[in-house]
């Protein structure tokens, strides 16, 4: 009874989204009798200022098209558009640069940009091409929907799949945005880095040495008028230049701890946690050493968090966990502190999100208040993958195929092929079991021939699908290998 | 002759310094080295009276002479070696302390500055003794500061404290902090009552028990 009433309402359902369906057509032709002569009009006559609007009423009803699409049948289509230009940014003189010319104010450089962005994604013309076949699509399907609506509307979406969603290119650019960000925050904080440390060399030890140096030259005039003074000189020239040592260990230890660079992660982290005030127990759970890079990154991420706890959580013990998930570095931090621990308002937080972000890592900070805070960090493919043994293996059916190829390519290669050959040749009378010298005298030959081409072909197969799988598994590896990753 | 000295050190001005360093002050250098197995094997052969070794030497330029060193003392126990480093690190410290059986050593490079300190430590050393840096010391309390019975030492006791931590006699504590020998005497008295240590005449001992203790944590 409750089965036949669930059915009958899904039933209920399916024919008022199919409704709304054929109804929402109506509205996409009107769309598509401003926006085809719109674009025309825009190619031939130059009329530009009417391309955007007309794009953006097909990007608004091709959306709209791909979250019902997701809602009422399943097929989820993601959306492909090209991230949007960002606004141009004037040079040091003030003015805006666009390709090879400058301009004085930034609405040229900012349509042209806009311009470039909406007629280059290959998505506003598949928007175009999906606007214009799909009243002609939803007519041939509308037996179906109309019969059976669960199945109508799925494939439906099979259809909008086909030309709404992300294409290869859009996905490859999207990345590639993606990794321009985060390399250029990655080269301003290094750079950020670098200033620091030239600053502290060039008013720290630079300083110094010169002071060194004054002291030692007037030491060595004093030296026979006046030994004595000449002898506390010396030993303040030896006092400055312990002072300078203590300050270059300081910088040196900022820049890459000594015994990160010596042991490794693991120690250098039991290092910091002998080091800090707080009970901090490590646990480090990794095959291999990561590489140095990484290493760095997690070091100074746990460094600021332990910091962090025993500065403004007034924490009294912590723990550190490091492991491997698979090609996944994982780092789990967890402070007996007072909590309310806030990414948006501490700055040494934003510190690690940045650092970690160079190699696409992300942080989850959970820090209620009155604690305790945990600090979970991934930094995704950091890690080679044969550690955990996760590489991709050959799926069963193309190994049962490899196997076969291998174990019965002989059969049609020799007995059947060459050997029936020879005694074709040579005209032996004996027929033995090879199959083409049963055939008629006209089929023999081809048939002797295919049984070779067959042999051959699976020796091929057998050798080429393994190395197909090797390579796909290499490339899959390059983003990594370049540290791109 | 003075006592036989081994130098490990892969900087030529610095590996020549401390040769004529330690050569004015009387001791005899049976070898310089400069890279991490020639290092084990001259401290396996030669057994010297006290080694001087640098942290890091060629070929990996990581720890290799730390390493060098602790095995050299798990072959032959209770070497006496005195570890220089440009960064002292108490993860290092504690591994070299490890075997709790003295004559060893674990200095800043600068310290070398000072020849006459210097040379005291290798003493200490060669003798059995230990020689920690100050900056060990003071981060190993700093790591400590939240320990319930070192905070109730007076600021007096914490200085013999941390004297002694670095290994020195009574008579050198009392040269150092201007008290008579009894006045620290009875301080160190005070610091192991505080601290439930079992007191000990021995020097090395009472070192050793101290630098355990700060470690146990």
């Amino acid at each position: 009874m409750f089965a036949h009433t669930g059915g009958m309402l899904r039933r209920l359902t399916g024919t008022a989204q199919v409704a709304a369906l054929l109804g929402m057509t109506l509205v996409q032709v009107g769309i598509l009798l401003f926006a085809l002569p719109a674009m025309i009009l825009t190619f031939t006559l130059g009329l530009v200022f009417l391309y955007p609007p007309a794009v953006r009423l097909v990007r608004g009803t091709a959306e709209e098209t791909r979250s019902r699409v997701g809602a009422w049948s399943g097929v989820r289509i993601a959306s492909p558009y090209l991230p949007e230009p960002a606004p141009p940014r004037p040079m040091t003189d003030g003015l805006y640069r666009y390709e090879r010319t400058l301009y004085k104010s930034p609405r040229i450089p900012a349509w042209n940009a806009r311009w470039k962005w909406l007629s280059t994604d290959p998505a506003t013309w598949r928007d175009l091409l999906w606007l214009v076949l799909d009243p002609p699509v939803k007519l041939a399907l509308l037996p179906v929907l109309l019969v059976t609506p669960a199945r109508g509307l799925r494939v439906y979406g099979q259809w909008c799949a086909l030309l709404l969603s992300a294409t290869r290119t859009s996905v490859l650019r999207g990345q590639l945005t993606h990794l321009h960000q985060s390399r250029s925050i990655a080269a301003d904080s290094q750079a950020a880095e670098m200033r620091r440390i030239e600053r502290d060399l060039h008013d720290g030890t630079q300083a110094r040495l010169i002071a060194i140096g004054m002291t030692l030259g007037a030491a060595e005039e004093l030296v026979d008028s006046d030994p004595a003074a000449a002898k506390t000189l010396m030993s303040k020239a030896r006092d400055t230049s312990a002072e300078t040592l203590t300050e270059l260990r300081r910088l040196i230890r900022g820049i890459h701890p000594p015994v990160l660079a010596e042991r490794g992660l693991a120690d250098a982290v039991r290092a910091l946690a002998i080091d800090t005030a707080l009970r901090v127990e490590v646990e480090v759970d990794l095959p291999h050493r990561p590489e140095p890079p990484v290493e760095a990154a997690a070091y100074f991420a746990v460094s600021e968090l332990l910091a962090n706890a025993a500065r403004h959580g007034d924490a009294r013990s912590a723990s550190v966990d490091i492991s491997s998930d698979g090609p996944s570095l994982r780092i789990t931090v967890t402070d007996d502190g007072l909590g309310g621990a806030d990414p948006a308002k501490g700055s040494g937080l934003r510190g690690i999100e940045r650092r970690l972000a160079a190699f696409d890592g992300v942080m989850a900070v959970n820090s209620p208040p009155g604690g305790p805070t945990t600090v979970m960090m991934v930094l995704p493919k950091v890690l080679p993958e044969h550690w955990a043994g996760t590489l991709p293996t050959l799926p069963r059916w193309k190994a049962v195929v490899v196997a076969l190829c291998w174990s019965l390519a002989w059969c049609p290669t020799f007995p059947q092929g060459v050997v029936a050959a020879v005694f074709k040749t040579f005209a032996i009378p004996e027929k033995s079991w090879f199959l083409a010298l049963y055939a008629p005298e006209p089929f023999q030959w081809p048939i002797i021939l295919l049984m070779i081409a067959l042999g051959l072909g699976m020796y091929a197969t057998a050798i080429a699908i393994p190395a197909k799988h090797n390579r796909d598994r290499w490339m899959a590896e390059v983003p990594r290998r370049l540290g791109l990753g | 002759m003075g006592e036989r000295v081994l130098i490990a050190e892969d900087l030529y001005l610095l590996r020549d310094g401390l040769v004529h360093l330690l050569q004015a002050h009387g001791f005899s250098v049976v070898a310089a080295v400069e890279s991490g197995p020639d290092l084990l094997k001259g401290l396996v052969e030669l057994r010297p009276d006290v080694s001087v070794v640098d942290v890091r030497l060629p070929p990996t330029f990581t720890d290799e002479g730390l390493q060098a060193a602790l095995e050299a003392r798990r072959q032959v126990p209770g070497l006496p070696i005195l570890v220089l480093s440009q960064h002292v690190e108490q993860l290092y410290a504690r591994e070299l302390l490890a075997d709790g059986s003295g004559a060893i050593g674990y200095l800043l490079k600068d310290r070398v500055l000072n020849a006459g300190q210097f040379v005291d430590a290798v003493r200490r050393v060669a003798e059995g003794g230990t020689a920690m840096d100050p900056e060990v010391i003071a981060k190993l309390l700093a790591s400590n500061a939240r320990h319930e019975p070192l905070a109730a030492l007076t600021p007096r006791e914490r200085q013999v404290l941390e004297a002694m931590a670095e290994g020195r006699s009574n008579a050198a504590i009392s040269q150092r902090l201007h008290l008579s020998e009894s006045a620290v005497a009875k301080h160190t008295a005070s610091i192991f009552a505080k601290l439930d240590l079992a007191p000990s005449e021995d020097d090395n001992r009472r070192v050793l028990a101290v630098l355990a203790y700060l470690n146990s944590r």
